[in-house]
């Protein structure tokens, strides 16, 4: 794969985090060019490819093709198998378990400690996750199936949740059962875990094959039975899709087939509406809002399914965020001490577009991303499937 | 006014360098002269191998003795140079299979260590070699960076008080009567001849030996045998792959520094100066690869090259395969041989046997001249020259230590109770500091130089091209030769109009003995990395050669630099 670099320098110029920092020396430094000197069994030398954060834009202005965010995935990878996961990087790339434990009836409890400064000082010094980090709300009333339906009568959908919208976000969740539920869909929410993404990125390559075989496991009986799986978390899905499969070597006929039968929730919708299927009885929402699509959302390479879908609700305008800008934050990347002013740096050109358009409120459909712009900026921030649902008055 | 010496060595390479090394650590006066850049004839054109001996152990007996000797020596004195990779002979199922233990009697006899290794620890090692492979053997074959070697020889015989003329040509041998005893050179660089005179001529020009003796009256027969080789863009495997068989075309993978080099293939050619590369050797070296390498062809091909082997059969010897001919060295004193004394040329050896041939001619040329010194080559360990970078990293081995076996195997000495032909003392040497693949990334960034550096795939800093520059140069390739720059996947795309830039730079501030055109030199170098990208002009590289063309053309209009 790396062969196929020909040094062009696209993808150094491209990188928003080599662009605002000297600590990472680009895509192509870390990634083909480093690579040749990497060899299994020897100690990762570089510790620089540490600072990519992720966001695959390298991947989308590759000329040539070079998977680099992958080759720094294993990279990094590797030196976790050297090194060890330092215990913040653990913390932070197990969400599902964090988020099981905050979220609940102790939920005020967890958030009034966290709310506290002296909590987030004692947690940037014995932890390394900085004190200004977007941390999010965790809920008193977790995500739950209101009702299990049977397997195979009728439309059919599975909703992957995913941790963010169990234990912090479970508004999104019912949008998302609400909306599919209006196509005439049952949707079904079988046991799942994380996708296993904030373990790739931290480089715990261990347990997130533990954590997407897992997934496997749960979704196969329902990829199976021809039951397509839907998410609204945009880097779940890819997870899910690509991700893991490919970073971890993964290529059975079961990963392959849950892979095949994943979509985001707007690509889902806009296959509905491609075939007449979807409903257009919406009202009129006057508003104009900005919209970011997630970087991991343009790594679907599935063009902007949201513009599409949305574009039939009357009045409502999109204004789209600059072509590949970036929040920053990268999932956990931005949690951290040392990249906590990295990624607000590197999130700029995008705070201050959303800043400008003057709105109160801005669409992303990543809720890492979503975060860290409200936090930026002060506006507030949903998932489109909010408005949608909203669209469809439900 | 001319140059005295005791010893007028000839030729700039490995072996010229021991010779001169040895000779000046002896006390024995010398000069070494080198028509090109050191290094840049067949030292620098070999596949970097260093051998444990097994290639040879059945073709050539006293080869694979000499080179399981010198192997540990080396070691010893210029770990630097080289990386303990391990090497594997193995089993295909093109190979013989009744041969595997004829070859490990044959190690036994000839004193190479060997040990066979199990299939899954193959595996487990190197995953993309063939699953076909049926047995496997490990030696303790290495790769070593010969340009690196010359570098420090070179920096030894000067220190040692020797001095070395590079860019200087042999015009003429003076014969007094059936005598030599002085040699005229010209300076390259400003045309001014120079008479050298002396007591003996060491001719260490290796294919060019016969030329040389020509010039004294002295006819000497070499087979210029050339060996073409390919290097792929990055290392598919780390520890040298050969096939377990009577040594043949193609049957070797040799990974050095960033690359994996296919050699090698053998063919007569009349010219040491002049030989092409032809698109059925590229092939067969691919074909050859495929069986060791499923799927090896379809990788990235940097370029290919070739160097020119010194053979030297014995006349009366003459007729059959370039393969037949020993590859151990010969001494050749024209006083017993021609009647013409004062010349003893050294030719055939090996790269890696290149201190014994030296020490073995300066033993003649000591005894000649009545110096009774010993031989101290063995024990100097060689300095490394200033721009060479060196991590500070903890060494590797107790990295490697700390992560546990699973991760790096180290062959273990000595290897399952075979009797040792040196002494358990010796096997201590191999703690020494190798060089390891990641010692340059691992550099850079210690010293925060990402961002500026010249060579971006070779990964050379501004400060160590600045060094080589500051050292005098005579064509950009003597920086390549020093520092690898322009050797990567882009082959000078980048870093080329850089490194001319600087050597302008450079010119302007300090004056030089003779400057160089930075243009002419620009044009020069990239003439040449176009010679050896020709023949492996597809895929990847074609998208490359595309890219530095419309760079050197497109934009710098480099075609249109007119000769000087």
């Amino acid at each position: 794969m790396l062969d196929h670099c020909i040094k062009c320098n696209i993808c150094t110029n491209a990188c928003p985090v080599a662009a605002v920092s000297d600590r990472f020396p680009g895509p192509k430094y870390v990634g083909p060019q480093a690579q040749r000197f990497r060899r299994v069994g020897q100690p990762v030398p570089d510790a620089a490819v540490d600072y990519c954060s992720g966001c695959r834009i390298c991947n989308l202005v590759c000329p040539t093709g070079v998977p680099i965010a992958e080759l720094n995935a294993r990279a990094r990878a590797q030196m976790v198998a050297e090194r060890g996961l330092p215990l913040r990087n653990w913390l932070i790339a197990h969400t599902d378990l964090i988020g099981r434990l905050s979220a609940g009836p102790q939920a005020p409890l967890v958030n009034a400690l966290l709310g506290w400064a002296g909590t987030r000082w004692l947690a940037e010094q014995c932890l390394g996750i900085h004190r200004h980090a977007p941390l999010p709300r965790a809920t008193r009333y977790p995500f739950r199936a209101r009702k299990q339906p049977r397997l195979g009568r009728g439309k059919q959908v599975v909703y992957f949740h995913g941790c963010a919208t169990r234990a912090y976000e479970p508004h999104v969740g019912a949008a998302a059962l609400a909306v599919l539920a209006r196509q005439g869909y049952e949707v079904l929410v079988p046991p799942q875990n994380c996708c296993g993404l904030p373990l790739l990125s931290n480089g715990d390559f261990a347990a997130a094959r533990r954590a997407h075989m897992a997934n496997v496991r749960h979704l196969w009986p329902y990829v199976q039975a021809g039951v397509p799986i839907v998410g609204t978390s945009t880097s779940c899905t890819l997870t899910l899709k690509e991700e893991a499969p490919e970073l971890l070597d993964l290529h059975s006929h079961e990963v392959q087939a849950v892979a095949a039968a994943t979509y985001d929730i707007f690509e889902f919708l806009r296959h509905l509406a491609e075939r007449g299927e979807l409903c257009d009885a919406v009202r009129p929402l006057e508003q104009e809002l900005p919209y970011h699509m997630p970087c991991q959302y343009r790594a679907h390479r599935i063009g902007q399914p949201v513009v599409d879908v949305l574009s039939m609700i009357p009045g409502l305008r999109l204004k789209l965020s600059p072509a590949a800008s970036c929040c920053g934050i990268a999932g956990t990347y931005g949690l951290k001490r040392e990249k906590y002013a990295l990624a607000q740096a590197v999130g700029r050109p995008l705070f201050s577009f959303i800043t400008q358009t003057g709105s109160s409120l801005a669409l992303c459909d990543s809720e890492t991303c979503r975060w860290q712009i409200s936090h930026a900026t002060g506006v507030a921030t949903k998932h489109p499937i909010e408005l949608l649902a909203e669209a469809y008055e439900l | 006014m001319p140059y005295e010496t005791e010893v007028l060595i000839i030729g700039g390479g490995a072996t010229g360098l021991g010779c001169a090394l040895d000779l000046a650590l002896r006390g024995i006066g010398c000069i070494l002269v080198e028509k090109g850049d050191l290094a840049s004839g067949t030292t620098g054109r070999y596949h970097g191998l260093l051998h444990s001996g097994g290639r040879y152990v059945t073709s050539d007996p006293q080869s694979a003795r000499e080179c399981a000797r010198e192997n540990v020596i080396l070691r010893r004195i210029m770990p630097h140079c080289l990386e303990d990779t391990s090497g594997v002979f193995v089993v295909t199922p093109w190979d013989d299979a009744d041969y595997a233990d004829q070859f490990v009697a044959n190690c036994h006899a000839a004193g190479v260590a060997v040990q066979e290794l199990p299939l899954a620890e193959l595996q487990r090692r190197e995953s993309l070699l063939n699953r076909a492979i049926s047995r496997a053997f490990e030696l303790h074959d290495g790769s070593a960076d010969s340009f690196l070697a010359a570098r420090s020889l070179a920096l030894a015989v000067e220190s040692a008080g020797a001095r070395i003329f590079s860019y200087h040509q042999l015009e003429r041998l003076i014969r007094m009567g059936d005598r030599v005893v002085a040699g005229v050179v010209t300076d390259r660089r400003s045309g001014e001849q120079q008479r050298i005179d002396c007591a003996y001529v060491l001719n260490a020009s290796g294919a060019w030996a016969g030329r040389v003796a020509a010039l004294a009256g002295v006819q000497l027969t070499l087979v210029a045998g050339k060996g073409t080789m390919v290097a792929m863009n990055h290392r598919m495997v780390n520890t040298v792959v050969n096939r377990c068989k009577y040594p043949a075309d193609g049957d070797i993978i040799v990974p050095i520094h960033t690359v994996a080099v296919l050699g090698t293939t053998d063919l007569h050619v009349p010219d040491p100066d002049h030989y092409g590369i032809e698109a059925h050797e590229v092939a067969l070296l691919l074909a050859e690869g495929e069986k060791l390498i499923p799927g090896l062809s379809r990788y990235r091909a940097l370029r290919a090259w070739a160097g020119v082997r010194p053979l030297y059969q014995d006349s009366g010897q003459r007729g059959g395969a370039d393969r037949a001919i020993p590859r151990t060295f010969k001494l050749l004193d024209h006083r017993e041989r021609d009647g013409v004394a004062g010349l003893i040329s050294l030719v055939g050896g090996k790269w890696t046997t290149y201190r014994l041939m030296a020490e073995e001619a300066v033993n003649l040329v000591a005894q000649r001249l009545g110096k009774l010194q010993p031989c101290r080559t063995a024990h100097e360990v060689l300095p490394v020259p200033a721009t060479e970078h060196r991590a500070h990293l903890p060494p590797l081995r107790g990295a490697a230590a700390r992560y546990g076996a699973q991760t790096e195997h180290k062959a273990t000495w000595p290897i399952n109770g075979l009797a040792q032909p040196w002494g358990q003392n010796e096997i201590q040497g191999l703690d020494a500091d190798y060089y390891y693949l990641g010692q340059h990334l691992g550099a850079v960034e210690q010293s925060q130089a990402a961002g500026d550096l010249i060579c971006e795939c070779e990964l050379v800093t501004r400060a160590r091209v600045l060094t080589a520059l500051e050292q005098g140069i005579h064509t950009l390739d003597d920086i390549r030769r020093t520092l690898r720059v322009g050797m990567g996947p882009c082959q000078g795309g980048w870093c080329v109009y850089r490194t001319a830039a600087l050597l302008y730079e450079v010119q302007q501030t300090q004056a030089q003995d003779a400057p160089i055109d930075p243009n002419m030199a620009l044009r020069d170098f990239l003439q040449a990395r176009w010679k050896g990208a020709l023949p492996i002009l597809w895929g990847d590289q074609l998208r490359q050669a595309r890219l530095d063309e419309q760079i050197y053309v497109g934009l710098l209009g480099v075609d249109l630099i007119a000769d000087s």
